[in-house]
């Protein structure tokens, strides 16, 4: 900044400083596309707009609090709320593990063909997940899936991946941790690279064993990037919506519901928007939440 | 590039040459192109009748698009949003309500008594045609019908001493409680998955329960009629003679089904291909369908399946009444079932052999007959989710019927609170 000459006007008229012209066009668009549907949003939580009000916009009434009111006494808000924090809370963790787990792998002095592990590994988060979901839904098929015949060698029965509500849960997290890894896994690899190797250097020529430096080296180096990358990766979850949209419809028995799923079946099935809109901003309201936490945990990884 | 811009240029020109020319020879031919949405199989199956219609009507090129059925409401309705329903739509028969109610369907009443001949009434099963109906205005023509009856395992019931398929409630209860005798040990003889709302609802509709009061507005489940089948609904499950799951939590209902561990399921007519299909050879001569019992004589069921409608906004309603009328006629109802398994909405259509002589489609065309439709509100579907809710509280002991009738007549006030109010303004009805 200081290096660039600055011209000062001739006359001290009050003007709109030329900043606000450079930003403008960006203003706009965020102001149009952004700004204005969330308030426009905001207005809608507070209506009971529905299908009348679709046919007829007088049909449109202000209902103050009431969707907000009607949703935190809907059961299935709260089971669509416990399935999304179960999702985030166990699926963000494995996520960061497996990340890190491939992190290590590729960054190992010993590893050949780096490049290509690294492609592999960041491959499924590039790819659509629409089809990666259908391909899933195959692997997770009872009777012909790759998964129930590989548990077979084991003596593991049959599992009914996607139709038992106990399990399809756990197994869309494990599709969204093996979806979801490889992006983790080039911050964790960048977090990695960061930590200086004359530590390691040192703790070898001490006599630390590889474990040892893991644990007393790698790990501490490496925590804000992992905290950062855990926060993020659970607000990323918190808006899980595709793979029970695509896989699971949301069933069995509800038990893959999750928020933006019942929001979007009451808003696009039901057609009930304003109650829908409600429910994006208790979720805002939730993430907001855990952004919090993020910086009250981890005041080093500002982002 | 170039070559591709020049290619496209000269293409263009050459269709607008054909335009042209097409208009010069066709003289009376008005080019006009008719959007036709269509779902699933259907949707599919529909291509050809378009062709031949463009046969017959020189001038006219229709544009089908299919539409996979899990995405065909949200597609509608963000269609209706946006201004670009088709012309002519297929339409499930539930659904009709909802679009009614939207004002975005062309009422059709005058166009079905000018052409008698074409589109007779008379000629549609009543209860389906019924579906149609909204505050006594026509908005749709019925083109292919479903419905539900009972497939149950000949032989079971052969050896548990049951003759004939049960015609009342009381019948079906002893057949039940005998055919669980001779099953495999554990089982439960009749399939009523808890998740489906169909079920529960035809029970309470066959003891005569209007299911809505007031015009629509309130839930009528408390209603004696409706308790009584309820009643019966549920203790089936409490008294051993149906299994409290869901249909998620069944594997496979033919694998369940071929083992005898399922002797009686209330289905659709999608099923009867499936059973033919899926069923092992062993079990494929000890099956049959029948038409629903009642609680004191034959019951009814409710009426499914697909009308065609018009949208009110199409410009060519002229054109898309013809297709409408060409996509009812019995004959080519005919060969629709033959290509899709369709069951025609033409009463007529179903003398064709291959529909007369099938044994299995016997008792849908007996059933056919006896089918009441649910009240014609947009809120149906919802209201029936929450009465499945309701049944599977109470079957499964959470609730006592009473307090499941109770909650659910509280819920279904709740849903019907806005239609409450849109009638009780002035000026405007709910569904005008």
């Amino acid at each position: 900044m200081s290096g660039v000459l600055v011209p000062t006007p001739p006359a001290r008229k009050p003007r709109i400083a030329p900043g606000w012209w450079f930003v403008a066009p960006a203003l706009v668009l965020i102001v149009v596309f952004f700004l204005g549907p969330v308030i426009a949003a905001v207005g809608l939580s507070f209506t009971d707009f529905d299908l009348y009000a679709l046919a007829d916009p007088h049909a449109a009434r202000w209902v103050g609090f009431r969707n907000y009111g009607r949703v935190l006494h809907e059961p299935l808000f709260w089971q669509a709320l416990r399935n999304t924090l179960y999702f985030a809370l166990v699926g963000g963790p494995l996520t960061v593990a497996a990340s890190l787990g491939a992190a290590l792998l590729v960054n190992a002095r010993a590893l050949r063909w780096k490049a290509t592990a690294r492609a592999v590994f960041f491959a499924p988060f590039v790819t659509t997940l629409v089809a990666v979901a259908i391909v899933w839904r195959y692997l997770y098929h009872p009777r012909y899936g790759l998964l129930n015949w590989l548990l077979g060698h084991v003596g593991v029965h049959q599992i009914d991946w996607l139709g038992d509500p106990h399990w399809a849960m756990p197994a869309i997290i494990l599709m969204a941790t093996w979806k979801n890894f490889g992006y983790n896994m080039l911050i964790c690899i960048a977090g990695l690279q960061n930590i200086p190797r004359e530590l390691h250097e040192a703790a070898a020529l001490d006599g630390a064993s590889p474990f040892q430096r893991f644990r007393h080296i790698t790990i501490p180096m490496l925590a804000p990037t992992l905290f950062f990358v855990v926060i993020v990766t659970m607000i990323g979850y918190l808006q899980l919506f595709t793979e029970p949209y695509v896989m699971t419809a949301g069933g069995p028995l509800r038990a893959t519901t999750s928020l933006v799923l019942y929001m979007y079946e009451e808003g696009f099935r039901w057609w009930r928007l304003g109650v829908a809109a409600a429910i994006a901003f208790l979720l805002f309201i939730l993430i907001v939440a855990f952004t919090i936490i993020q910086r009250r945990i981890s005041p080093r990884a500002q982002v | 590039m170039a070559g591709g811009a020049l290619l496209i240029r000269s293409v263009a020109t050459g269709m607008a040459l054909g335009v042209l020319f097409c208009g010069c020879t066709r003289a009376s031919g008005d080019n006009t192109e008719l959007r036709v949405w269509a779902f699933g199989a259907e949707g599919e199956a529909l291509a050809p009748i378009a062709r031949e219609f463009e046969q017959a009507n020189p001038g006219v090129h229709v544009r089908v698009q299919a539409i996979p059925w899990t995405a065909a409401h949200e597609k509608l309705l963000t269609a209706y949003v946006g201004g670009a329903l088709p012309d002519v739509a297929q339409l499930g028969n539930t659904w009709i309500p909802e679009f009614a109610a939207l004002n975005a369907l062309e009422p059709l009443d005058a166009l079905v008594a000018r052409d008698s001949v074409l589109v007779p009434r008379a000629d549609f099963f009543p209860g389906v045609l019924a579906t149609n109906v909204v505050d006594s205005v026509l908005y749709g023509v019925p083109w292919y019908v479903d419905t539900r009856v009972m497939f149950y395992r000949t032989d079971l019931f052969r050896s548990a001493g049951v003759t004939r398929p049960p015609t009342t409630w009381a019948e079906l209860r002893d057949a039940l409680a005998r055919v669980k005798k001779v099953q495999p040990a554990g089982a439960f003889p009749a399939l009523l998955p808890l998740n489906e709302w169909t079920q529960p609802v035809i029970f309470g509709m066959q003891a005569g329960a209007p299911l809505l009061a007031d015009h629509g507005t309130r839930g009528a489940f408390r209603d004696p009629r409706f308790r009584r089948g309820f009643e019966y609904y549920v203790n089936l499950f409490r008294d051993s003679l149906a299994p409290a799951l869901a249909s998620t939590q069944i594997s496979s209902v033919f694998q369940e089904f071929a083992a005898g561990r399922t002797a009686v399921y209330i289905t659709g007519p999608w099923n009867v291909g499936e059973f033919k299909k899926r069923l092992p050879a062993s079990v494929q001569n000890a099956w049959m369908t029948a038409p629903l019992p009642g609680p004191d004589s034959a019951g009814i069921s409710l009426p499914g399946g697909s009308s065609i409608v018009i949208m009110r906004g199409s410009a060519r309603k002229s054109i898309a009444w013809r297709f409408v009328t060409f996509m009812s006629d019995p004959a080519r109802q005919a060969r629709f079932y033959e290509k899709t398994g369709d069951l025609p909405a033409r009463r007529s259509a179903w003398e064709t052999p291959a529909l007369a002589s099938d044994p299995y489609l016997a008792a849908f065309r007996t059933q056919l007959g006896r089918v009441m439709p649910m009240p014609a509100v947009p809120e149906i579907e919802l209201i029936v989710q929450t009465v499945a809710l309701a049944a599977e509280r109470a079957a499964r002991g959470r609730q006592t019927i009473d307090e499941a009738l109770a909650s659910l007549d509280a819920e279904v006030d709740a849903v019907l609170e806005k239609r409450r109010w849109m009638l009780s303004r002035p000026l405007v009805g709910a569904t005008k």
